[in-house]
């Protein structure tokens, strides 16, 4: 991590994350930023509202609804030099820019051998529990970690989301930037029932004005424990949190942020601590990422698990948009989940 | 039988079908092309370069040409090349083609796994090439290596990419004219089609917004307008008035889709562009002169400011779709020779042999110096290594430029992979 001294201020995840678009747009006259309704009016969750005043029309703009378009004109951009940002409105709508993303994007700097890349970041919203229903609450990471070629970050805290963003805009390779909607405005714990606890006195709301970063690969310790060891990223970290609270057990909460690249060391040397793992993920369970993580502990971490790895997933169906909350991995399950892998 | 015949809907499915299938005689009446043996289509203008896109239609459902089958040259499109332009043009068109010949040859030979031809289809890339600044981004298909011949790129290399060897630049990574020159102005080709037009147009948006002079070029074939990847091309320049040439070379075949299956009623692939309101234009693709003045007018228009043009160059594919294809299974045999536009090779030799700038004895020498050079060439690329014998592609190579700077998964990886 690297920061200048610069004063901090209480930001939600919204504003880290315009922080950070606006941090580098300042510095770097080659960084712009477009996408369905981000320019005038400042994005549909308004990451991007003010840029367009502050730094001019033709450096934040809107874009025709057409996720295809917009990642391949990011990608002849990046090509050309510059290093634009993108942001496709939510997650569930990125499909049509797919192709662009993994037979463009991921294989310029291969095909190419480095005579062409593509330094471009996608950003877009992802998650549910904002009563979006099918088509406004997916979490479509693993159709990313699959792909060679990109990298694909969660943030899932202000104070990440800004020092990752500002590392992705750097990276010279293609990021796909996903934000879990649900905690743009609060540390979600997965009690709906609550009211909305907000940014506003959160530590990890409290976010450097100026530039800093935070590397890739790396895994942030959410907490310490030492009975079980929690693999989590997004708002899952959040659940996890609450579940270890409720269910009184000691846990390494590890929270990934950079889903590839991968902190392995990290989630080794927690396993063989713990001798327990458990893997979170709000998106379906079938060749989810938490697939990937099961497969690697056991392959580096065998002869120090007590049990069976456990993994609380979303269902295998699409996102109902009246069972939202039947859906969500929430405080319930997996505090249930926890108590079960404890006993058993 | 009562239900069909109480039916409202009156429609079957219809499948368009070409005219020429194998056994047929070839014949050519079915496509949108003007009375070639009248003055119609060398009377054309050539409007000003910032003329509003809609009133190119004329240009857009008719072709324009300046050499006349017979080999003279005609209308307000003749850009009265200097005779060392038209003999450059034919000398790059030729090396083009010995190129070709020689690649197909060693594909033939099990060198290579796969090749290329972009035979009848040379005067496009090579008069683009020509008409164009150098530091003009183009954007390929797989079918303009006259560009990247015509601007200088050393043949060795460029075999060597195709017998992906231990001198290919690329080092094997890519298959077979999957070219990338960035010194050369030359787009890597991916061979997912349609999907790097939206990329010239990031190009180009770009040049527009670092204020350069610059624009980008880009190519698909007919059968790839029907990819989501031409219409964001198409409406992303309109709609920030990227200065960019979209090209559809429209060599009337998709491996053995006729191009029916891409227009569909439309009678021009040119005409797409009005609806993005984009000035648009059929040319002869067959003609070095006439592609070389439209290019020079669409680079005008966007160096200027008025944005894209789409250019229809309206051709035909000699040879098969690539060396994997056997083009008699669907369409007739003597098509390519009866090709009505002729062969842009030899009508550009035709015209200059008129206007006494070229001879067949020329012609002969420069054939032989030609096909020399490509043989030395080839020499020097076989003796890094081909299918046939060793690639000499180092293995370590294939766990890099995967990303900038190798992640510890790869790392791994390479060490598990023993390499």
């Amino acid at each position: 991590m690297s920061s200048q001294k610069t004063g901090l201020k209480q930001m939600n995840m919204i504003q880290a994350i315009n922080s950070a678009l606006d941090v580098k747009m300042s510095q770097d006259p080659d960084v712009l930023v477009f996408g369905e309704d981000v320019g005038y009016f400042g994005g549909v969750f308004r990451c991007t509202a003010g840029l367009q005043e502050k730094h001019g029309l033709h450096r934040c703009f809107d874009a025709p609804i057409s996720e295809g378009g917009i990642v391949g004109t990011a990608v002849g951009m990046g090509a050309f030099g510059l290093r634009p940002v993108v942001e496709i409105q939510f997650a569930d709508y990125i499909y049509p820019g797919y192709d662009q993303i993994c037979s463009e994007a991921a294989r310029l700097r291969y095909r190419s051998n480095g005579d062409f890349t593509a330094p471009i970041t996608i950003r877009s919203p992802m998650g549910g529990g904002i009563h979006g229903g099918t088509s406004h609450s997916q979490s479509p990471e693993a159709l990313f970690t699959h792909i060679s070629g990109i990298k694909t970050i969660i943030p899932s805290n202000p104070y990440d989301a800004k020092g990752l963003l500002i590392k992705a805009i750097e990276d010279n390779d293609p990021v796909v930037f996903f934000e879990p909607k649900r905690l743009y405005n609060g540390p979600f714990d997965g009690d709906h029932t609550k009211p909305v606890e907000s940014w506003s006195r959160h530590e990890l709301g409290q976010v450097p004005e100026g530039h800093y970063t935070i590397d890739f690969e790396k895994a942030r310790v959410h907490e310490e424990g030492n009975e079980l060891t929690i693999l989590c990223y997004g708002t899952m970290v959040w659940v996890a949190e609450a579940a270890a609270r409720e269910t009184g057990i000691s846990a390494d909460i590890i929270d990934l942020r950079s889903l590839v690249p991968l902190d392995l060391d990290t989630i080794v040397k927690s396993v063989k601590k713990t001798g327990q793992c458990m893997v979170l993920h709000e998106a379906t369970r079938t060749s989810g990422f938490g697939a990937e993580l099961i497969a690697e502990v056991q392959e580096h971490c065998f002869y120090y698990l007590e049990k069976p790895i456990v993994r609380v997933t979303g269902w295998d169906t699409p996102y109902p948009h009246a069972l939202e909350w039947e859906y969500f991995p929430g405080l319930e399950r997996i505090s249930r989940s926890i108590t079960q892998m404890m006993e058993g | 039988m009562s239900e069909a015949s109480n039916r409202r809907n009156v429609n079957n499915l219809h499948i368009p079908e070409p005219k020429n299938r194998p056994g047929t005689t070839p014949d050519f009446s079915d496509l949108h092309m003007p009375d070639l043996t009248s003055d119609k289509t060398h009377t054309l203008p050539r409007p000003d370069a910032l003329i509003d896109a809609y009133e190119t239609e004329p240009l857009a459902t008719g072709l324009v040409r300046v050499l006349t089958l017979d080999g003279c040259t005609k209308g307000p499109w003749d850009p009265k090349l200097s005779p060392d332009v038209l003999r450059e043009g034919l000398r790059n068109m030729h090396l083009t083609r010995c190129v070709d010949k020689r690649m197909f040859n060693m594909q033939r030979q099990g060198k290579a796994s796969f090749y290329m031809k972009s035979l009848g289809e040379e005067a496009i890339s090579v008069a683009t090439a020509m008409a164009l600044e150098g530091t003009d981004m183009v954007f390929p298909s797989y079918r303009q290596q006259g560009l990247l011949i015509t601007r200088g790129y050393p043949l060795r290399d460029l075999m060597c990419q195709v017998l992906s060897n231990a001198g290919d630049k690329l080092e094997g990574k890519a298959i077979p004219i999957c070219y990338s020159s960035r010194e050369k102005g030359f787009y890597s080709i991916g061979a997912s089609l349609g999907n790097q037009m939206s990329h010239a147009i990031g190009w180009a948006m770009a040049c527009a917004y670092k204020g350069t002079d610059g624009l980008a070029c880009a190519f698909t074939g007919e059968g790839a307008t029907a990819e989501g990847d031409f219409h964001y091309a198409l409406t992303f320049s309109s709609t920030y008035r990227a200065p960019a040439i979209i090209n559809v070379v429209n060599n009337q075949w998709a491996i053995s889709s006729f191009q029916g299956i891409a227009a569909g009623q439309s009678k021009t692939f040119a005409y797409r562009g009005l609806g993005y309101g984009l000035a648009s234009i059929r040319v002869d693709g067959n003609d070095f002169i006439a592609v070389y003045a439209v290019i020079k007018w669409a680079a005008e228009r966007a160096r200027r400011g008025g944005g894209a043009t789409v250019i229809e160059h309206f051709s035909y594919r000699k040879e098969g779709h690539s060396t994997s294809d056997d083009p008699s299974k669907y369409r007739a045999k003597d098509e390519p020779d009866a090709w009505p536009l002729g062969d842009p090779f030899e009508r550009l030799k035709k015209h200059l042999i008129l206007i006494g700038e070229w001879d067949d004895k020329r012609h002969e020498a420069q054939e032989k110096e030609l096909t020399t050079y490509v043989r030395d060439c080839y020499k020097e690329a076989e003796s890094f290594g081909t299918l046939a014998t060793e690639t000499g592609i180092n293995p370590i190579t294939m766990f890099e430029k995967v990303y900038e700077h190798m992640p510890s998964n790869l790392r791994r990886q390479r060490q598990e992979s023993g390499i």
